[in-house]
C-alpha cells in the first residue's frame, strides 16, 4: 500500500470514531497548547526584560531600601523606609562617578480637571528623572530643583493622561486636582508607549518628590534612588561609593549587613532573566508532562483500537497484507493523530497566550521556534506511542486474527 | 499424478488436455494443536495433489480438519508437518511477506461468515486486494466493478455489507478473492449461512469461474453442493477417507431454472444479466 492509500484508510477510521478520536486528541491538544502558552509566558518575560535594559540605559543604578538575602532582589518594598532625602543630596554631591540622581516615590491618586476624572500613577521625582531616562517634552517645561525644594504644586503629564483629561486641548498652564489639590501643569511629555511589560509609560503624572511625599502620601522616606553613573566603564565605582557613603551615613557596623541595596539595571534584568529562564524550564517541563499524558491517552485508544479490530486486521491479512502494510496503517493512524492534535494544540497555544497577554497584562511571546518544537515532539509522541500497539497488530498470525472473536 | 490412498474409492483425477502440473501438492500434512498438556490431532498426515482447473468439494464430520486444511492451502496457517507446493513453490520455506504475497496474488479465499469489512463499500472491499499489489487508481476502480459485474452486484457497488442480504455479502466476498485474478479459489463453507437457492446462486458463480480456468477448492457439509464440484474428497479425523470424482455433476444454472423464482424482482433482473455476461465470459476466455 502506498503513503496516500495508508493515510486515507486512517483518516477513515479516526472518522469513525470521531468523538474518540477528538478525546484521545484532546490530550494531545492540551499537551502543545500549554507547552506553547508556557514558553510564550517565559520568553516573553525575558523579552521584556531585554527590552527594560535597552529602554533603562546601562549605566543607571538603582538603590532599595532594605538588604538582600542571597542575591534576591525586593523591587518596590515601599515599607521600608531607610533612604532619606538626606541619603539623595550626599549620593548627589558626594560621589564623582555619578552624573545625576533621583528620588522615586510612587502613589496611585484620582486626577480631576473640570467634569473630567482619571485615575492614574503619580511619581514622586527630580528634575534629573527626565535626564536619567531621557524623556523630552512635547509641552511646557520640566519642574525645577526649586519646585522640589519649595514642594509646589506642579506637574508634568504623560501623554495619555492629557488624552484622557482634556480631549486633545492643551493643558499647560491649566490646573488639575490630584487627590482634591490643586496642581498647576507645566508640562507635557512626549509619548513612550508602552513598556516591554505591556504597561502604558504614558500613564502617569510625574510631579517634585517633595510635593508627593508631603501633600499626597504624607511620609518622608524615598522609595527608591534612581542614579545614572557618568560613563558605563564608572559603574562598578559609583556603586562602591554609593555603598560606602551610605554605610557611614546609616552609621552600620562593619559586622553589619547594609540595610540598603545597590544594584545596576543590568544585574537585576540578568538576574531576573535567569529567575524567568528557569521559570521557562519548569513551566515547559510541567507543560511536556501533560504531552506526555496524551501521548499515553494514545497509546490507550491505539491498544483498544487493535483489539477492537483484530477481525479486520486477519481479513486484510488473509486478502495479502504484509505485516509493515499493518503496522503503518496503524502507526500513520497514530500520527495523524498526534499531528492533528498538535496542529489544533499550537492554535489553542496561540489563542491562550494571547488571552495571558490581555487577562493577566503579562507579555507573551510565541516563538516559531516553540511552535515548531511542539509540533515536533507531538509528533514523536504519536510515534513513540503508536510504535507498540501498531506492532502487536503487525505481528498477528493471519488465522489467529481472523478467528478472534 | 494422483497415487492411490487413503480412500477405498479413489478417483481417477480429471483428464486434462494440457500437460498436467499439480497446482497444489500437499504430502503428510500433520497439523497438532497443543492446549496445555492435551494434543489435539486436526490433521494426521494428507496427501493429495489438486490440479490446475479441477473443482474439488471437501466433506467430512465436523472436526475433521476441513478448515485446518483449507487455512494451510492458504497460507494462513502453517502445518505442523509435511510438505505443501503450491504452484511449484515450496511454502513452507517462505517467510511472512512472501506468504502474504502468495495470498494477495495466486489465492482468493472466501469464508463461511463472509468476512468483509464492515462499514466500508462493497466496491473498497472489493478494491482492497488491489491495494496491497499497488495497482493505480483507476485501474482498480475498473477491476473491482468488472469483478462484481461478474458476481452480478455492479448496480450495489456503493452499498455497506449492512445493506446486503447474506447471498449479496458472499457474491462481493467473491468478487473480492477474484480481483486480483487468483489461480485458485478457496471457500470454506461458502454456503453455510445461505438458503438453499442463494446456495445455489454462489455455486453458479464458482462453475462458471471453474470454467474459466480458476481451480476452486471449498469445503461444504451439504452432499447436493458437493454435487456441483467436478471432485469430492472426504475427511475423517485428520484423514481422507476417499477421493472421487462426480458422476452425475449438477450445473447451477439449470438447477436455478428449476427452482422456485425468487421473490426479489431485483434479482431477477441482475441473474439475468449474470447469465449474459457469463457468455461473454466464456467468448472472452478463448
Ligand atoms: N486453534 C485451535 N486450537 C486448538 N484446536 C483447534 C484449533 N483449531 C481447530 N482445532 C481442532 O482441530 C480439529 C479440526 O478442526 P477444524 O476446524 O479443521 O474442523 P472442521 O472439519 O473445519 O469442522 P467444521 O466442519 O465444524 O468446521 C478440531 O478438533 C478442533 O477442535
Ligand atoms: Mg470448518
Amino acid at each position: 500500500m502506498n503513503i496516500i492509500n495508508i493515510l486515507k484508510v486512517a483518516m477513515r477510521s479516526l472518522g469513525r470514531n470521531k468523538l474518540r478520536s477528538f478525546l484521545t486528541m484532546l490530550g494531545i491538544i492540551i499537551g502543545v497548547g500549554a507547552v506553547i502558552a508556557m514558553m510564550a509566558v517565559g520568553e516573553g518575560a525575558q523579552y521584556s526584560i531585554q527590552q527594560q535594559i535597552a529602554s533603562l540605559g546601562t549605566n543607571v543604578l538603582l538603590i532599595f531600601p532594605g538588604s538582600t538575602n542571597q542575591g534576591g532582589i525586593r523591587i518596590g518594598l515601599g515599607s521600608r523606609t531607610s533612604l532619606t532625602p538626606g541619603d539623595l543630596e550626599a549620593i548627589q554631591t558626594q560621589c564623582p562617578s555619578v552624573a545625576a540622581a533621583t528620588a522615586q516615590v510612587r502613589t496611585g491618586a484620582q486626577i480631576v480637571f473640570g467634569e473630567q476624572n482619571w485615575g492614574t500613577s503619580v511619581l514622586g521625582a527630580n528634575p534629573s528623572y527626565f535626564t536619567i531616562r531621557s524623556w523630552p517634552l512635547s509641552l511646557g517645561q520640566y519642574f525645577t530643583d526649586a519646585d522640589v525644594r519649595g514642594a509646589t504644586k506642579v506637574c508634568v503629564l504623560g501623554q495619555t493622561v492629557v488624552d484622557n483629561l482634556f480631549q486633545g486641548g492643551n493643558p499647560v498652564g491649566a490646573t488639575i486636582r490630584i487627590k482634591k489639590m490643586p496642581f498647576k501643569v507645566v508640562g507635557v511629555l512626549e509619548p513612550k508607549g508602552q513598556s516591554a511589560q505591556g504597561s502604558d509609560q504614558d500613564d502617569i503624572i510625574i510631579a517634585p518628590y517633595t510635593t508627593v511625599q508631603k501633600k499626597l502620601m504624607g511620609v518622608t522616606f524615598l522609595g527608591i534612588i534612581m542614579v545614572s553613573a557618568v560613563s558605563d566603564q564608572a559603574m562598578v565605582d559609583a556603586q562602591n561609593q554609593i555603598t560606602e557613603l551610605l554605610r557611614v551615613r546609616h552609621k552600620i557596623q562593619p559586622w553589619e549587613d547594609n540595610d540598603f541595596t545597590v544594584r545596576s539595571q543590568t544585574e537585576i534584568a540578568n538576574t531576573a532573566q535567569a529567575t524567568t529562564q528557569v521559570l521557562t524550564i519548569l513551566l515547559a517541563s510541567i507543560a511536556s508532562i501533560s504531552l506526555l499524558v496524551g501521548g499515553i491517552g494514545i497509546m490507550n485508544i491505539m491498544l483498544v483500537s487493535v483489539t477492537e479490530r483484530t477481525r479486520e486486521i486477519g481479513i486484510r491479512m488473509s486478502i495479502g497484507a504484509r505485516s509493515r502494510d499493518i503496522l503503518y496503517q496503524f502507526l500513520i493512524e497514530a500520527v495523524v493523530l498526534s499531528m492533528a492534535g498538535g496542529a489544533l494544540g499550537v492554535l489553542i497555544g496561540i489563542v491562550s497566550s494571547d488571552i495571558i497577554s490581555a487577562l493577566a497584562n503579562w507579555p507573551t511571546l510565541v516563538s516559531p521556534v516553540s511552535v515548531g518544537l511542539a509540533f515536533l515532539f507531538a509528533a514523536a509522541v504519536g510515534i513513540f506511542f503508536g510504535f507498540y500497539p501498531a506492532r502487536k497488530a503487525a505481528i498477528l498470525n493471519p488465522i489467529d486474527a481472523l478467528r478472534y472473536e | 499424478m494422483s497415487e492411490k490412498m487413503n480412500g477405498s474409492n479413489t478417483a481417477n483425477p480429471p483428464k486434462a488436455d494440457q500437460p498436467v502440473v499439480d497446482l497444489i501438492s500437499v504430502r503428510h500434512l500433520t497439523k497438532t494443536y497443543k492446549m496445555g498438556d492435551v494434543e489435539v490431532h486436526a490433521l494426521r498426515g494428507i496427501t493429495l495433489e489438486i490440479r490446475r482447473g479441477e473443482f474439488v468439494a471437501i466433506m467430512g464430520a465436523s472436526g475433521s480438519g476441513k478448515s485446518t486444511f483449507m487455512n494451510i492451502i492458504g497460507c494462513l496457517d502453517v502445518p505442523t508437518k509435511g510438505e505443501y507446493i503450491l504452484d511449484e513453490v515450496d511454502v513452507s520455506k517462505l517467510d511472512r511477506d512472501a506468504l502474504a504475497r502468495i495470498r494477495n496474488e495466486k489465492i482468493g479465499f472466501v469464508f463461511q461468515g463472509f468476512n468483509l469489512l464492515p462499514r466500508t463499500s462493497a466496491l473498497e472491499n472489493v478494491e482492497l486486494p488491489m491495494f496491497y499489489k499497488n495497482v493505480s487508481n483507476k485501474s482498480r476502480h475498473d477491476k473491482a466493478m468488472e469483478a462484481l459485474r461478474v458476481v452480478g452486484l455492479e448496480e450495489r457497488w456503493n452499498h455497506m455489507p449492512n445493506q446486503l442480504s447474506g447471498g449479496q455479502q458472499q457474491r462481493v466476498a467473491v468478487a473480492r478473492a477474484l480481483v486480483n485474478d487468483p489461480s485458485i479459489i478457496l471457500a470454506d463453507e461458502p454456503t453455510g449461512n445461505l438458503d438453499s437457492r442463494t446456495s445455489v446462486e454462489v455455486m453458479e458463480i464458482f462453475q462458471q469461474l471453474n470454467h474459466q480456468g480458476i481451480t476452486i477448492v471449498l469445503v461444504t457439509h451439504e452432499a447436493d453442493i458437493a454435487q456441483y464440484a467436478k471432485r469430492n474428497v472426504v475427511f475423517k479425523d485428520g484423514k481422507i477417507k476417499r477421493d472421487f470424482v462426480v458422476e452425475k455433476r449438477r450445473t447451477a444454472s439449470e438447477q436455478l431454472a428449476t427452482m422456485p423464482a425468487s421473490v426479489d424482482e431485483d434479482e431477477e433482473v441482475i441473474e439475468f444479466e449474470m447469465t449474459s455476461e457469463a457468455k461473454e465470459q466464456k467468448e472472452t476466455a478463448r
